[in-house]
């Protein structure tokens, strides 16, 4: 059992950050979700708002930590010119070339997407820390930057693990 | 002698409500900051397919191609639309279910440019 350099890199790119990222946003959505006045004390209020922020701030630095590794480390290896990278075999032959073609063409886009909406739904959480729970057109705004940072970082993993299974980086 | 809605246990206090929000400006800077960003991705992606110059331009980063200049541009689009912004709106009140719709057409927008169906008809 063995890991080569990329093997780690890649690891920490799709698995480390990518579990961070899994974990905050089912947390952070449940928190938010329930986060109403008539349902938490202020003693409960205080503390949940310092949960949920701490939850929404991981989540999107965990996302940027994946895009970061991803495009600067990993990229470069899969896109090499040499023969033997995943991007020359994936496209070498007509029946995987569309792994390229349409999947990791969306994925390397909108997984860019991911850490912009995230900062986005951390800092508003941020800003508005216990009002949240009593504006329900903020809290509403905030859940919908969340799942959608979320549903594009999916776009992503998804694509980024079939083609590591079609063509992985070694 | 209590009665036995006195004696029965209280819910607890809920959360005080009277306190006035914060300006919605600094939340509407960044609302509209991450459409703006979103957008830039799409746009940059469109017009690297489109030419050939342009995806030249974008190569900041031999390794990394023009991915390089169009991850890099929109993060410092990102960075400056909300800084603009929030200096702009820092004690205003802009109204932030128009600014949430204006971000999420702007959204909507960059996901279709970072389409690959959308932006390879362009090659």
């Amino acid at each position: 059992m063995h890991l080569s350099y990329r093997e780690w890199w890649a690891l920490i790119h799709g698995i480390i950050f990518g579990a961070f990222f899994l974990l905050a946003f089912s947390g952070g959505l449940a928190g938010l979700w329930s986060l109403r006045t008539e349902w938490v004390t202020a003693e409960g209020l205080r503390e949940r708002v310092r949960r949920l922020k701490i939850g929404t701030v991981t989540m999107a630095l965990a996302a940027w930590g994946t895009v970061i590794t991803g495009t600067w480390i990993v990229y470069p290896w899969y896109r090499s010119k040499s023969p033997d990278s995943p991007k020359s075999k994936l496209t070498a032959d007509p029946s995987t070339a569309d792994w390229h073609e349409f999947g990791m063409e969306w994925k390397e886009h909108i997984a860019w997407i991911a850490p912009i909406l995230a900062t986005v739904a951390a800092g508003l959480v941020i800003y508005y820390g216990p009002y949240l729970a009593r504006n329900r057109t903020v809290r509403n705004i905030v859940i919908g930057f969340f799942v959608a940072a979320f549903a594009t970082a999916a776009v992503a993993g998804i694509f980024g693990a079939l083609i590591t299974k079609a063509a992985p980086v070694h | 002698m209590a009665t036995p809605a006195e004696i029965a246990p209280q819910p607890p206090a809920p959360a005080p409500t009277s306190e006035a929000e914060p300006p919605s400006g600094p939340a509407a800077a960044l609302i509209l900051a991450g459409g703006i960003a979103v957008f830039c991705m799409g746009l940059v992606t469109t017009l690297g397919e489109a030419s050939t110059g342009i995806a030249d331009a974008l190569q900041w980063n031999d390794r990394v191609g023009p991915l390089s200049g169009k991850t890099l541009i929109t993060v410092i689009v990102f960075a400056l639309s909300w800084a603009l912004l929030t200096a702009l709106w820092r004690q205003a009140n802009p109204p932030l279910r128009s600014i949430t719709i204006a971000s999420a057409a702007l959204i909507a927008l960059g996901l279709v440019g970072t389409f690959p169906t959308f932006f390879q008809a362009f090659e």
